[in-house]
């Protein structure tokens, strides 16, 4: 029982870390209609950042977060701005897939020009033995636990943003129709800027999270960004709650297979069950089927 | 007309997923069935945390824990067909870390407090280790580790005390190469030491040049004057021309992998050079594809430093090379050094519960640090200075060199300095390399 339990919190609480991660691709792709290839690298950009502001400036990695992701988000409209916005015409997509791959290439140069190829990894108050919470027997560590509430808590921000604001209002009619939110006087390429600084400033608690748990070098964004994709596709494109679902579904799924099974053939259970998903329900676990017919 | 995109993407997902299901087939199963059977009674359970599959092959690391996990089920077979430990028979509990150090110190503490094993044995990797050591250290048990020789393990503070590593310190993995050439007679005077930066690849380079410089060979090239090198073609290249230019007698090459050694060799070729000595810290212990990657006469006179390997000449490493082809099939040479590296650490672990009568940490950590203690292991004898290094480890670590073979024919990968072989010269016939 005790196993089962510990593989389905596993399950459960890295599934929040993943989609905390997602969150922001899903948003993107949801609003924009663009694949953002380089949100992996963004990632991994988040982690450098927390790690350079606790390393060098003995910021604690949560109280960063008030520096990492205000500058993400300005990072995000840059990026938009200068890559993506000049991108017209029917090819949009497609070339939005090379655009953010060009910005993935660029910051993983910087980031080895910065920090060289060596991994990297973060030893806080929050990955020591002693920070865990004691429930019941069971013992689970801070950062999984507050990891999980940072993907809720930005689920719900966004969620608030789209449906309770003024700017929400904006980005539904821009993710429903360009033209016609032209027309009734939305500044689409406002919306666009600051979704995609939105998107890419949740990267920023979805990399130190990730950096608390994980040892990173410039190369860890390509096998998040195909993690994150499959999630996403999962979840149903453009679902801000399926990417947090799907998440944590897959990756609980995984930790089943990982402890009843072979460890080895998680990867495996992860891509299936997208493959499955795939099959029998195209738009995703929470996508609207209309959706993906239009 | 988003159709066209949602196909697409489905079709990336479903290549990506075919992938993945293609890459696991032939994994083996990692779990601890098929133990020989063995003594009944309450077992002694032994948790240990690997890195056997997850994002990224678990950091790089699923290989090597998988082999790691062979090693360790291979020794607990052994022991348990053989009376088990103090009567009881071995029973491992086994976690996947997924290669995340916040999983490897949430495994161990797992492990102690919820399923209360006995005794905990050390995942692959010194990172995974800085990781795990400083868990087991504060709740007082003792972690042998086979695989972690990077120097940030033996800097862990209060950690250390309960660390004991089996393996050779990196740091050290240079020094039978450096003795034996400070006694060769009419030795070069001069040597190089580029390097890239790497926490495997520079400590040997620097604690090599540090014993050369006190007999009297001079350093005319050192990252630590010059700058280090970076993993760029271009910057490997000036490097390397830049060792041309100085001409040392000996070259000692700080590399992680067969492409850098590739290109200092293809430098060297086309601008005639060739150093008298050739070490690199990593690539020509790669086999064939080192010799791949090279061509085959220009591997000879290659040497690499390394530790234990399938012929290495122990009766205990022997007998478990046997063990293993046994359970696993193979040949001698395909064996992992890890496999013995964390089989050693069984034996460690093994030894000290025999001894102190007992699985009680303390008496453990106390009996481990013991001045006059030492175990025969399948890496050879081990014992433990005040950090948890072994202090035994020159034993076991040795140097290898390409060689023509009597007679002629391919290339063999010989141990010198321990073993029958002799250190030859590199020869001067090089042809330039065709890849670089």
């Amino acid at each position: 029982m005790g196993t089962f339990l510990r593989a389905i919190t596993d399950g459960v609480l890295e599934g929040g870390v993943y989609g905390l991660m997602a969150v922001g691709l899903t948003l993107i792709f949801g609003v924009l209609d663009i694949i953002n290839i380089a949100q992996g690298i963004m990632v991994v950009l988040g982690a450098y950042l927390s790690y350079v502001l606790w390393t060098h400036l003995h910021i604690d990695v949560f109280v960063g977060l008030l520096i990492t992701i205000p500058a993400m988000f300005i990072l995000g409209v840059a990026i938009q701005y200068l890559f993506i916005r000049p991108l017209r015409g029917r090819e949009r997509t497609s070339m939005s897939l090379l655009a953010s791959y060009a910005v993935a290439i660029i910051t993983e140069g910087i980031l080895y020009q910065t920090f060289g190829s060596n991994y990297l990894s973060m030893s806080t108050y929050w990955t020591s033995p002693s920070a865990e919470f004691h429930v019941f027997g069971y013992y689970l560590p801070y950062i999984y636990v507050l990891g999980f509430a940072l993907a809720v808590l930005f689920v719900v921000a966004i969620y608030f943003m789209l449906y309770r604001t003024q700017f929400g209002r904006s980005v539904r009619a821009t993710m429903q129709d360009h033209t016609a939110a032209r027309l009734v006087g939305i500044d689409v390429n406002r919306v666009a800027a600051v979704t995609f600084g939105i998107g890419v400033a949740v990267t920023a608690a979805g990399g130190m999270v990730y950096g608390e748990l994980y040892a990173f070098n410039p190369n860890t964004g390509y096998d998040l960004i195909s993690r994150l994709l499959a999630i996403v596709i999962l979840g149903g494109m453009g679902s801000i709650g399926g990417a947090l679902a799907g998440s944590v579904l897959v990756i609980t799924l995984a930790s089943l297979v990982d402890v009843y099974w072979n460890p080895e053939w998680s990867t495996v259970v992860f891509y299936g069950a997208l493959v499955l998903v795939l099959v029998f329900r195209p738009q995703g676990l929470f996508g609207r089927r209309e959706a993906r017919a239009q | 007309m988003r159709r066209p995109r949602a196909i697409t993407l489905r079709l990336a997902a479903v290549t990506a997923a075919s992938a993945a299901v293609t890459a696991a087939c032939g994994i083996t199963h990692a779990g601890t069935s098929g133990l020989a059977a063995g003594p009944t009674g309450t077992p002694i359970t032994i948790g240990i945390s690997e890195p056997l599959s997850g994002p990224n092959s678990a950091q790089g690391f699923a290989a090597d824990g998988q082999a790691c996990l062979k090693g360790y089920e291979l020794w607990a077979s052994d022991v348990n067909s053989h009376g088990g430990l103090l009567g009881h028979p071995v029973k491992l509990i086994v976690m996947n870390d997924r290669g995340w150090p916040a999983s490897t110190i949430y495994d161990y503490n797992w492990l102690i407090k919820h399923d209360h094993v006995d005794l905990v044995l050390a995942p692959f990797s010194s990172l995974l280790t800085k990781f795990a050591a400083p868990t087991t250290q504060k709740l007082g048990y003792a972690l042998v580790a086979g695989s972690a020789g990077a120097p940030s393990v033996f800097t862990l503070g209060a950690a250390d005390h309960n660390l004991f590593s089996t393996t050779i310190p990196v740091a050290q993995e240079l020094m039978p190469f450096a003795k034996w050439i400070a006694g060769v007679r009419g030795h070069p005077l001069t040597a190089a030491y580029p390097m890239v930066s790497d926490p495997f690849a520079d400590p040997p380079v620097t604690t090599a040049k540090n014993y050369l410089g006190t007999h009297g060979i001079k350093a005319l090239l050192y990252p630590g004057v010059n700058g280090y090198t970076k993993v760029s073609n271009a910057a490997l290249t000036a490097d390397a021309k830049m060792v041309v230019k100085r001409n040392p007698g000996i070259v000692v090459l700080g590399s992680v992998a067969v492409p850098t050694v590739e290109l200092f060799m293809h430098v060297f070729a086309l601008n005639g050079y060739t150093p008298k000595y050739f070490i690199a810290t990593s690539g020509p212990d790669q086999g064939q594809a080192f010799l791949n990657q090279v061509g085959t006469g220009n591997a000879v006179g290659m040497m690499v430093p390394n530790g234990w390997y399938g012929g290495y000449a122990n009766a205990l490493s022997h007998v478990m090379v046997q063990d293993y082809i046994a359970r696993y099939g193979g040949t001698a040479s395909t064996i992992n050094g890890d496999v013995a590296e964390s089989y050693s650490a069984g034996q460690v672990i093994a030894a000290a519960v025999r001894a102190t009568g007992g699985t009680n940490q303390a008496q453990i950590i106390a009996w481990l640090h013991r001045p006059t203690t030492s175990v025969q292991t399948v890496v050879g004898k081990v014992a433990f200075g005040p950090k948890g290094d072994n202090t035994l480890a020159g034993q076991t670590a040795s140097v290898f060199q390409w060689q023509t073979p009597t007679g002629g024919g391919a290339p063999q990968f010989v141990e010198v300095l321990r073993g029958n072989g002799a250190v030859q010269t590199t020869p001067v016939t090089k042809a330039p390399l065709t890849k670089s």
